[in-house]
C-alpha cells in the first residue's frame, strides 16, 4: 500500500470526501448512543430539535456560536500563515479582563464600549507579540509557549477574581461586579436575547476575509504559510507579516472574550469560557481555514453543544459525547482533505 | 525567608515529593522523547495522558491488579498512538492539528466513559492505589532512605524506564534505527528498514509510556480519578524534551529539576510568605519555568533534523 | 582499464522495463545486462530517464512492466530491501547519510535484527576499517557525518554498500559533486573494487568519464536504449551523437558587448565567501564555474540580497550598498533565478497569477495596501503568452506545471522588470533539451538588452558555452576573471580544486 499524488481531483471527489467524513462523525454518533444505551435515531433527532428545534434553541445555537466564530477566527488567521496559535483561551481571557476593568464604572456612555472594544484587542494581540517575538527571535516554538500562557492566564484570572477584581457583593463567589448597562452590548433586536456580538463577529469575518484575499498582508500572509522559504526569497518581511499576524489573531480572540463579557454575561467568572479558545481550532479546521466558512462551522459546532445539553437531560447521553464528536470530526476532516489529493494504491 | 527554604530542603519529605512529583513527568517525557526522536511531534500527550489515568483507573476499580492497571493504560495509550501514527506518518497529515485532534478525542473518551461507567456519583470512588516500598537496607540511610528509597513502585519503574529508553536508544540497532528515522529517514529506507513502522512503532510505545505517566495519577498519587487532573503536564513534559536537549538523561533532570520547584512552592505556600503572596502566584511558577526552560535552551538544543518532516518513499 | 568481462557471467539482467509518470513515460521497454567484473556507464541527458531506472532497480519505485534479474535470481519490485539482500548497493547522487549520526552509525544502520542488542562496535568497526583498506577509501569511522566533507561521505556511502556485501554497486551521478581529483580517486576505488570481483554501474552525462572509466555503455535518450556498445569501439563524438540525437553543433554564441560595471565587491567576506572581489559588466555574461558546495550559494545570496557581508564593499552601479536584503536587491534592478525553483523560487499551492507577482505585487500591483488582482491577471496572462509558459490558465496551480514551463514562468517573472543584473543560479538543471535552449536563449537576450549576467553553473560546458568572462570558485575563493576561451576545460579544472589561487595571481580588478 502507498500513496500517489492526485494531480486534478475531481469535484466529486473535493466534495465527496468531506461529505463523506460528516456521515462517518455521524455514525460515530450513533455508535456512542447505542454504548450508552439509548436509541441512536432518537438521539440524533433530540440534538438536532435542541440545536434548532424552537426560537429560543436556535437564539441558544446563534448565542453559543458568538465567540467560537471570533476565536475560529483568530486561529484560521494564525494557522493559515502557520503561526500555531493554540493561546486563543488566553488571549480570550484578557479580552474579558479589560471588558470588566473599563465596564464597571470607569468609563461612561458614549465611549466605553467603543474603547473597551478597541483596548481589548489590543490586550489580546499584546498577549500572543510575546510567544512569537520569542519564535521570530529565538526559534521558541510557540505551541508550547501559547498553551502554557493558557494556564498561567486562568490563575491569573483566578486570582483578580479572589484579590483586586472580586465583586464584593458576590457573597463570597469568585465573580467580578457586574457591568454597569451602559458599557453591556445591547440586542440586535428588543426582546430576542441576541446581542450585537454576534453581529461584529460576522463583520469580524467579512473584515479577515476582505484581508485575506485582497491586500498586500493577506497575500503575505498567505504566502509566509505557504512557503515560507520562498516567500522569503522574494523579498517579503516574514517576521513582520508574524507580528502583524500574532496581532490580528490575538486581538481577534480577545473579542471573543470581551463580546461574552459586554454581551452575553455581563461579569467576569472563572467559568466564562468552557474552552472556547480550544474549541475554536476545531472551528478553523473544519472551515479548512476560510474565514467565511468559520462562521458555518461555528453554527454547526455551537449547535452540536447546545443540541448535545439538550439531548444529555432527555437521554442521559453524557454531554461530554459532544467533545467526541467535534474531536472525530476534526479527525476524519483532516483525513478526508488529505486524501483529496492523495490516492492509496496497491503496491 | 532563606531560612524557610533551607528548612525545606533539607527535609526529606521534600526530596522524596520531588521523586514522586517528577515521576509521571518522566514517564511521559521519554514517551514523548521516543516519539520526537522518530521524527513526529506528538501533542496528542496531554489527552493521553488523561486516557491514561482512567484507563488504568477504570481497570484497577474493576478489579484488575495494579500491575494490570498500569497495563490497561500502556494499551489505551498506544491505541490512541497508533491514530496518531496513522494519521500522521502514512498519510503526512499536519502533526500539530491533528495532535490537537488526539488529545481532544482522548479527553473527552475519558469523560464520557467515565461518565457512562458512573453516571450518579458525587465524590469520585477510591482505589487502593500503589504503596509505598521501602527498598531493604537503602531505606535506612538516614535522610537520603525515606527521601530516595521509600517510594512506590511506579516511581521506581519511572526511573527504571527512563534508563531502559537510553540504552534502547544509544546502544541497540533498534535504537540507531530510531534516531535514524528523526534524522534522515531516506538513509533508513536505503538501507532496507521501513521509516512508516518505526515511526509509528515509536509513536504507539512512546503513547504507552505517556499514559502510563498518566496512570501514575490515579494509580499512585491519588487514589480517585478527577477532571481537569492531569492539568497541563502533558505540555511541561514537550517542553522538558526540548529542555533536555532531546536527551533522555538530560529530560530527567529537567523534570527532577522541574519538580523541585513544583514541591517547593507547595511548601512556601506553608510559610509566612505564603501569607503575603497570592497562591496563584505559587501555582504559575511550573508554567513560568518550562516557558523560561524553553527560552534558555532555544539557541543550543540539536534538534532532530527530520522532526515534523513527513517522508514519502522515492521522494527527497 | 580492465579487459572487458563479456565471457564473464550474467550478474544483472533489467527486462523491458518501463515505467510511467501520468502521461510521461519515464523508461520505454529498457534492457540491459551487466557481467562480472564490468564497468558499465549509463550514459543520458538529464530527463533520458536514468535515475529512475536504477530507483526501479533498487526497490524505489515500481515498474509498470518487466523484470530484474539478479545472480539468476528474479528480484521481487519495488523491495529496497530485496534489492540489498540480492547485493545491490546503491550510491546515491544525494547522498542518503543522517548528519547526527557518527559514520559507523550509519554504515551499521539496517544491518542488524532491530530486536537484537547488536554485536558490538568493536566488531563492527573492525570490519569497517579493514574495506577501508581493501578499497582506498579512508574515512574515520567515529567521525560524525556532519563533520566530512563531500568526498568523504561519498566514501561513506560506498563503504556502506561494501558492508553489506554488495557485489552490484550502483552509483549516480558520482562525480557530480566531487573535484577532479576526488573523481580519480573515486575510479582507482571501483577498479580495485571490479579487480575483486564486483560489478558497477555508474550514472553520468559526462562524456570524457564514460571513455576513461568504463567497459562498456548504454546510452538512453527520452526513456529509451539507444544503444549499447563496447567503450573502446566508440569514440565521444559518436556518444555525443547518441545522447542528443544528432551531432553536436558546436553552438558558438556570440560574444557580448561590454558596458560598464553594474555591481562591484571588493574584500567580501560572507558567509562562506573568503576575500570576494568581482565585478558584473553590462552586457556580459559571467559564467562562475566551480564543483557545488564551494560558495556559489552564498554568492547568490550576497547579490540577491539573502546574505549580508561581514567585511568588505558592494557597489551597484557605482553607489555602495548601505541596506541590504531581498527587498532592496530587487529594487536595486537586481533579477533573481534561484537554484531551487520548487522550494525557494515558487510557491506551489499558489496560482500561476499568485506566483507571477511574488516579488512585485507590492511595488507594482496595490494601492493602498489593495492588490489590483485584475492588473495581476493580465500581467500573468501577458507573461504566459510571451514567454511560452505552457498551462491551463493564470488560475491553475503551480504544482501541476513541469520543471520547464514553471522554470519559463519564474525567467518571465524576472525579465519582465527588465534587470540591470541578473543571477541565474543553475537555471537549467533537471530541464529538457528544448527548454534548456530556450533559457540560453533568453539569457543571452538579456545581456544583449544590457543586463550584467552572472551565470552560477557546475556543468562547466554551460558555463564555456555561454560566458564571455569566467571566473572559477573554490572553498569560497574567486578566480581572477578570464576571457573566454582563454582557458581550457582542463586548466579551469585546475582551478577548480585550488590549484592557482594565493600564488600571487593579481585580482582582475
Amino acid at each position: 500500500m502507498r500513496l500517489e499524488p492526485v494531480a486534478n481531483p475531481t469535484l466529486l471527489r473535493q466534495l465527496g470526501l468531506p461529505a463523506l467524513a460528516l456521515c462517518a462523525t455521524v455514525l460515530v454518533a450513533m455508535a456512542l448512543a447505542l454504548l450508552a444505551g439509548a436509541d441512536p435515531f432518537a438521539v440524533l433527532g433530540q440534538i438536532l430539535t435542541g440545536a434548532l428545534g424552537s426560537r429560543l434553541a436556535v437564539l441558544e445555537t446563534l448565542n453559543r456560536a458568538t465567540p467560537l466564530i471570533f476565536t475560529g477566527l483568530a486561529v484560521a488567521v494564525a494557522f493559515r500563515a502557520k503561526l500555531w496559535n493554540i493561546g486563543a483561551e488566553a488571549q480570550l481571557y484578557a479580552g474579558a479582563i479589560i471588558a470588566v476593568l473599563l465596564g464597571t464604572g470607569a468609563m461612561g456612555a458614549p465611549f466605553v464600549l467603543p474603547v473597551s472594544a478597541v483596548v481589548a484587542l489590543l490586550a489580546g494581540a499584546m498577549l500572543l507579540l510575546v510567544p512569537v517575538l520569542l519564535k521570530v527571535r529565538l526559534g521558541v516554538d510557540e505551541v508550547v509557549t501559547t498553551l502554557l500562557l493558557n494556564f498561567i492566564m486562568a490563575l491569573f484570572v483566578s486570582y483578580l477574581l479572589e484579590g483586586p477584581l472580586k465583586d464584593p457583593m458576590g457573597m463570597g463567589w469568585p465573580k467580578s461586579p457586574a457591568l454597569i448597562p451602559e458599557a453591556r452590548l445591547p440586542r440586535i433586536v428588543d426582546g430576542l436575547r441576541l446581542h450585537w456580538g454576534f453581529a461584529l463577529a460576522l463583520i469580524a469575518a467579512g473584515i479577515v476575509w476582505l484581508i485575506q484575499t485582497r491586500t498586500t498582508l493577506g497575500f503575505e500572509m498567505r504566502a509566509v504559510g505557504a512557503n515560507i522559504r520562498a516567500a522569503r526569497f522574494a523579498g517579503m518581511p516574514v517576521n513582520a507579516v508574524l507580528v502583524k499576524t500574532a496581532l490580528l489573531s490575538g486581538g481577534l480572540a480577545a473579542l471573543a472574550g470581551w463580546s461574552e463579557v459586554a454581551g452575553a454575561k455581563g461579569h467576569l467568572s472563572l467559568d466564562l469560557s468552557p474552552g472556547f479558545g480550544y474549541t475554536g481550532i476545531i472551528v478553523a479546521m473544519l472551515a479548512l481555514l476560510h474565514p467565511l466558512g468559520v462562521v458555518v462551522t461555528a453554527l454547526f459546532v455551537a449547535g452540536v453543544f447546545v443540541g448535545a445539553d439538550a439531548m444529555s437531560r432527555a437521554a442521559g447521553v453524557p454531554t461530554y459525547i459532544a467533545d467526541m464528536l467535534l474531536a472525530v470530526a476534526l479527525l476524519f476532516m483532516v483525513l478526508a482533505i488529505a486524501l483529496t489529493r492523495v490516492r492509496v494504491v496497491r503496491g | 525567608m532563606g531560612g524557610a527554604v533551607i528548612e525545606i530542603l533539607i527535609s526529606a519529605s521534600f526530596w522524596a515529593a520531588v521523586l514522586r512529583i517528577a515521576s509521571p513527568l518522566i514517564f511521559a517525557t521519554m514517551g514523548e522523547l521516543i516519539c520526537e526522536r522518530a521524527g513526529v511531534l506528538n501533542l496528542g500527550i496531554e489527552g493521553i495522558m488523561v486516557i491514561g489515568a482512567f484507563a488504568g483507573w477504570m481497570a484497577v476499580y474493576l478489579g484488575l491488579p495494579l500491575w494490570g492497571g498500569v497495563a490497561v493504560a500502556f494499551g489505551a495509550g498506544a491505541l490512541f498512538g497508533l491514530l496518531h501514527g496513522v494519521l500522521v506518518v502514512p498519510f503526512g497529515l499536519s502533526q500539530h492539528v491533528v495532535g490537537l485532534g488526539v488529545t481532544l478525542l482522548a479527553t473527552a473518551t475519558a469523560y464520557f466513559a467515565y461518565r457512562l461507567a458512573l453516571p450518579e456519583v458525587t465524590t469520585p470512588p477510591k482505589i487502593t492505589p500503589f504503596q509505598a516500598w521501602e527498598v531493604p537496607v537503602l531505606s535506612d540511610i538516614p535522610l537520603l532512605g525515606p527521601a530516595l528509597f521509600a517510594q512506590t513502585p511506579l516511581t521506581y519503574a519511572a526511573f527504571a524506564c527512563a534508563g531502559v529508553v537510553a540504552f534502547v536508544l544509544y546502544r541497540t540497532p533498534l535504537g540507531l534505527a530510531l534516531r535514524a528515522a528523526g534524522e534522515n529517514p531516506a538513509a533508513l529506507e536505503a538501507q532496507g528498514v521501513s521509516v512508516s513502522g518505526i515511526r509509528i512503532g515509536a509513536v504507539m510505545v512512546g503513547s504507552g509510556l505517556m499514559a502510563v505517566g498518566g496512570s501514575f495519577l490515579t494509580l499512585s498519587a491519588f487514589s480517585s480519578f478527577f477532571f481537569e487532573m492531569v492539568n497541563g503536564r502533558g505540555w511541561i513534559c514537550i517542553a522538558l524534551v526540548v529542555f533536555g536537549a532531546w536527551r533522555p538523561g538530560k529530560a530527567v533532570l529537567g523534570a527532577l529539576l522541574f519538580a523541585g520547584f513544583d514541591a517547593l512552592q507547595i511548601r512556601l505556600q506553608q510559610t509566612p510568605l505564603g501569607a503575603v503572596v497570592p497562591y496563584q502566584l505559587f501555582l504559575m511558577l511550573p508554567y513560568v519555568l518550562s516557558i523560561l526552560a524553553l527560552i534558555a535552551m532555544s539557541r543550543r538544543a540539536q534538534v532532530p533534523a527530520a522532526l515534523m518532516v513527513p517522508y514519502t518513499k522515492g521522494e527527497r | 582499464m580492465s579487459e572487458t568481462a563479456l565471457g564473464a557471467e550474467v550478474v544483472l539482467r533489467l527486462d523491458q522495463i518501463t515505467k510511467r509518470f501520468g502521461r510521461l513515460v519515464a523508461n520505454d521497454a529498457i534492457s540491459l545486462t551487466l557481467h562480472r567484473g564490468e564497468v558499465l556507464a549509463l550514459l543520458g541527458e538529464n530527463g533520458a530517464g536514468k535515475t529512475t531506472l536504477m530507483n526501479i532497480l533498487f526497490g524505489h519505485y515500481m515498474a509498470d512492466t518487466g523484470s530484474v534479474t539478479a545472480f539468476g535470481q528474479p528480484l521481487p519490485p519495488g523491495q529496497p530491501k530485496a534489492a540489498l539482500a540480492a547485493g545491490i548497493g546503491m550510491v546515491h547522487q544525494h547522498f542518503t547519510l543522517a548528519d547526527q549520526l557518527t559514520v559507523l552509525e550509519n554504515i551499521t544502520l539496517g544491518t542488524e535484527s532491530l530486536w537484537s542488542l547488536g554485536r558490538g562496535r568493536a566488531a563492527a568497526r573492525e570490519k569497517v576499517q579493514s574495506l577501508s583498506r581493501d578499497f582506498g577509501l579512508a574515512v574515520d569511522p567515529r567521525a560524525r557525518v556532519s563533520d566530512l566533507s563531500v568526498g568523504e561521505r561519498q566514501r561513506v556511502e560506498i563503504l556502506k554498500a561494501l558492508y553489506r556485501d554488495a557485489r552490484i554497486l550502483i552509483l549516480d551521478e558520482p562525480t557530480a559533486v566531487l573535484t577532479p581529483q576526488e573523481a580519480e580517486a573515486l575510479f582507482q576505488t571501483l577498479r580495485l573494487a571490479t579487480a575483486r570481483g564486483l560489478s558497477v554501474i555508474f550514472i553520468s552525462h559526462k562524456l570524457h568519464e564514460v571513455m576513461g572509466h568504463s567497459d562498456s555503455c548504454v546510452v538512453l535518450r527520452h526513456g529509451r536504449v539507444v544503444g549499447q556498445v563496447a567503450t573502446r569501439d566508440t569514440d565521444r563524438r559518436a556518444l555525443a551523437a547518441m545522447m542528443v540525437g544528432a551531432e553536436m553543433a558546436d553552438s558558438a554564441v556570440a560574444p557580448g558587448v561590454a558596458g560598464p560595471v553594474r555591481l562591484s565587491l571588493r574584500g567580501i567576506r560572507a558567509g562562506a565567501l573568503r576575500d570576494v572581489s568581482l565585478d558584473l559588466r553590462g552586457g556580459t555574461i559571467t559564467g562562475l564555474a566551480g564543483v557545488s558546495g564551494n560558495g556559489q550559494a552564498a554568492l547568490a545570496d550576497l547579490i540577491g540580497g539573502a546574505l549580508l557581508p561581514e567585511a568588505g564593499v558592494m557597489q551597484v552601479d557605482g553607489a555602495p550598498v548601505l541596506q541590504w536584503s531581498p527587498r532592496a536587491a530587487i529594487g536595486a534592478g537586481v533579477g533573481r533565478i534561484p537554484e531551487d525553483r520548487h522550494k525557494t523560487g515558487t510557491v506551489a499551492d499558489f496560482t500561476l497569477a499568485e506566483n507571477a507577482v511574488l516579488e512585485t505585487y507590492a511595488t507594482r500591483f496595490s494601492r493602498a495596501g489593495l492588490v489590483d488582482w485584475a492588473a495581476v491577471r493580465a500581467h500573468t496572462e501577458r507573461l504566459i503568452a510571451a514567454y511560452d509558459v505552457r498551462c491551463p490558465g493564470p488560475e491553475a496551480r503551480i504544482r501541476l506545471l513541469s520543471g520547464g514551463n514553471m522554470q519559463k514562468l519564474i525567467l518571465g517573472r524576472v525579465m519582465e522588470e527588465t534587470p540591470g543584473i541578473l543571477i541565474a543560479n543553475q537555471p537549467v538543471r533537471g530541464l529538457d533539451v528544448g527548454a534548456i535552449a530556450y533559457v540560453h536563449g533568453r539569457l543571452v537576450a538579456a545581456r544583449d538588452a544590457g543586463a550584467a549576467v552572472l551565470l552560477i553553473s557546475e556543468d562547466l560546458d554551460e558555463v564555456m558555452g555561454l560566458s564571455d568572462v569566467i571566473h572559477v570558485i573554490s572553498e569560497g575563493r574567486l578566480s581572477p576573471a578570464f576571457a573566454r576561451g582563454a582557458l581550457t576545460q582542463g586548466e579551469l579544472g585546475l582551478w577548480m580544486v585550488g590549484h592557482g589561487f594565493g600564488e600571487g595571481a593579481a585580482h582582475a580588478a
